[in-house]
């Protein structure tokens, strides 16, 4: 027989698909906008219209720089991988890498790899524009940054998990961000991303506090807002035991659902 | 050692909630050879090579591919097969030559991928993204991403659909550069001139049956390929099918006293005989279930 050389390892093809994802992630003109500058261009837009506004004593940037980290961290793990996915299982990639003897979880370890990338750019990104350009105060805390440390981790593994379950759910690719997009929307506006969240209705935050990006960006305030602030949150706390408990409820739930509906075939494919 | 066999079936069945796709396909595909699967569209085509690809489950029948079960096949096997899909899409964003290169990682024992590139004529195009290539060019790019991790059996779907004849004829000497370096080729295809040029081996599906299998050149048995001797004169024209053309037109040529007006001496095509061949599997079937009518 021919010569018996070993298969390239798991990692090896991982970490393959890792800088592969992330050069197609930073060459595809849509996903750069809409996901990796979405929280940049907002927090601009923000800071410029509420430039005189004043948050209980901080100003419009400082207010909205945690909601706009929540908030890239959330489109760049849910819905940067939810409409990834859904458009390459609909065109038949996902079918062609499972005829390889690409290792299956290769093409999740290239996924995530490239969240965590993509991420932490985005935040480094959003926090130098806030702090040398907006005038926004960055913690020199330490247990504050070790907070938002697990904060970002729990934060992006729930939302991959949850991306990777949730791209079964469009039709089709061209369908993907429409149905997506106005999801991860919806929930900005509920989570307190774009407002103050102890303005809005008292039902609505009962709704945002069953999904993740309410309890995602409530942690990201208390990192990144000065101490007292917790008094202006409806609850007087930062509850950052409850926030880590649902998190990780859907980080459990997210990985159970994607193991059990994830398909390397379209739906029609018997 | 596995047996000659790179493909073995017997009575593979495949039923889905509406028809039975497969039903009863016996098929052999010996190493070394390109066999063309031809059929109408639905006649099973696409769910047998999907069984053998491993991409959905028989649900009867004795299946091995490469001597074993592709229901089982694990990474090593898949190593061994190239897979080219009717469609796909490519990482859009990736050059030629950086795809080439990273699907070559997949596997322990790869082709160069530059000499794949150059063997599939994309030399000129290796720094250029799938979606500024043409149709033609995306399809060897298919097929370059199917060959470069040196598999023994080589699926290709439809390879050539909405190719131009040059295209064809350029992509016909790739896909027999790789036969003569020895890989096993299965072939689906709806142009009979392709099945006829590339394959060694044909077989026929209708309606879920393997009807026929065949060279090119015995398919439908000899009475099929009786010759048509036609010509005419002052009655007008006229054809006898006979087994011995030559003999005919030496006694024309005799009985004209030379040049016989209109003469043309012509055996059925693959095509003429494939049709054939499905119109009798469809009369069959016709038969067969006219009890229950409708089901058509």
């Amino acid at each position: 027989m021919a010569d018996t050389k070993p298969l390239p390892s798991t990692v090896t093809v991982g970490l393959a698909r890792t800088r592969l994802e992330v050069r197609e992630f930073f060459r595809e003109r849509e996903a750069l906008i809409f996901t990796f500058f979405f929280p940049i261009i907002f927090l601009g837009i923000f800071s410029a219209v509420f430039g005189n506004t004043d948050f209980d004593g901080v100003n419009a940037a400082t207010y909205f720089t945690p909601g706009m980290i929540a908030s890239g961290i959330f489109l760049s793990s849910f819905q940067s991988l939810a409409i990834s996915i859904a458009l390459e299982r609909d065109e038949g990639l996902l079918k062609r890498l499972r005829g390889t003897p690409m290792p299956p979880q290769a093409y999740f370890i290239g996924k995530i790899g490239q969240v965590l990338i993509t991420s932490i750019l985005q935040i480094a990104l959003l926090l130098a524009i806030s702090g040398l350009l907006l005038g926004v105060d960055l913690p020199t805390e330490p247990d504050r940054w070790l907070n938002f440390v697990w904060i970002f981790i729990l934060g992006t593994a729930s939302g991959s998990v949850l991306g990777i379950a949730f791209s079964v759910v469009p039709k089709s690719g061209k369908a993907a961000s429409a149905v997506i997009t106005p999801v991860v929307l919806l929930l900005q506006f509920m989570s307190g991303v774009y407002f103050v969240y102890s303005s809005l209705p008292g039902w609505m935050r009962n709704v945002a506090a069953v999904f993740p990006l309410k309890w995602l960006a409530q942690g990201m305030r208390s990192v990144f807002l000065p101490d007292g602030f917790e008094l202006t949150e409806p609850a007087k706390s930062w509850q950052l035991g409850t926030g880590a408990i649902v998190l990780s409820i859907w980080l459990v739930v997210g990985l159970l659902l994607a193991q059990r509906v994830f398909r390397w075939t379209r739906r029609d494919a018997g | 050692m596995e047996n000659d066999n790179a493909v073995r079936v017997r009575g593979l069945v495949k039923r889905y909630p509406d028809k039975v796709a497969v039903d009863g396909v016996d098929l052999d595909i010996h190493r070394g050879e390109v066999f063309a699967l031809l059929g109408p569209n639905g006649a099973g085509k696409t769910t047998t090579t999907e069984i053998l690809e491993g991409y959905r489950r028989a649900d009867d029948g004795e299946v091995s591919v490469l001597g074993t079960d592709p229901a089982q096949g694990d990474r090593s096997w898949r190593a061994r097969l190239g897979i080219v899909l009717q469609t796909s899409r490519d990482e859009a964003e990736s050059t030629v030559s950086e795809l080439v290169n990273h699907y070559a990682g997949y596997y322990p024992n790869p082709r160069d991928p530059d000499e794949v590139i150059a063997a599939v004529g994309l030399e000129e195009k290796r720094k250029t993204r799938p979606r500024k290539l043409s149709g033609g060019q995306r399809r060897r790019l298919d097929v370059a991403l199917g060959v470069v991790g040196n598999p023994e059996l080589l699926f290709l779907d439809e390879p050539t659909t909405g190719f131009d004849p040059e295209a064809r004829r350029q992509f016909w000497t790739l896909i027999e550069e790789l036969r003569t370096e020895g890989t096993t080729i299965l072939l689906t295809t709806h142009y009979l001139d392709e099945a006829e040029h590339l394959a060694d081996r044909v077989g026929v599906i209708a309606d879920g049956r393997m009807i026929e299998i065949g060279t090119p050149e015995t398919l439908g048995g000899r009475g099929a390929r009786t010759a048509r001797v036609s010509w005419a004169d002052a009655d007008g024209p006229h054809e006898l099918r006979t087994d011995q053309p030559t003999a005919e037109v030496a006694a024309l040529m005799a009985r004209f006293g030379g040049e016989v007006p209109e003469l043309e001496v012509r055996r059925p095509s693959l095509e003429d005989i494939y049709l054939d061949l499905i119109g009798k599997a469809n009369a069959a079937e016709t038969a067969a279930v006219t009890m229950e009518a409708g089901a058509l």
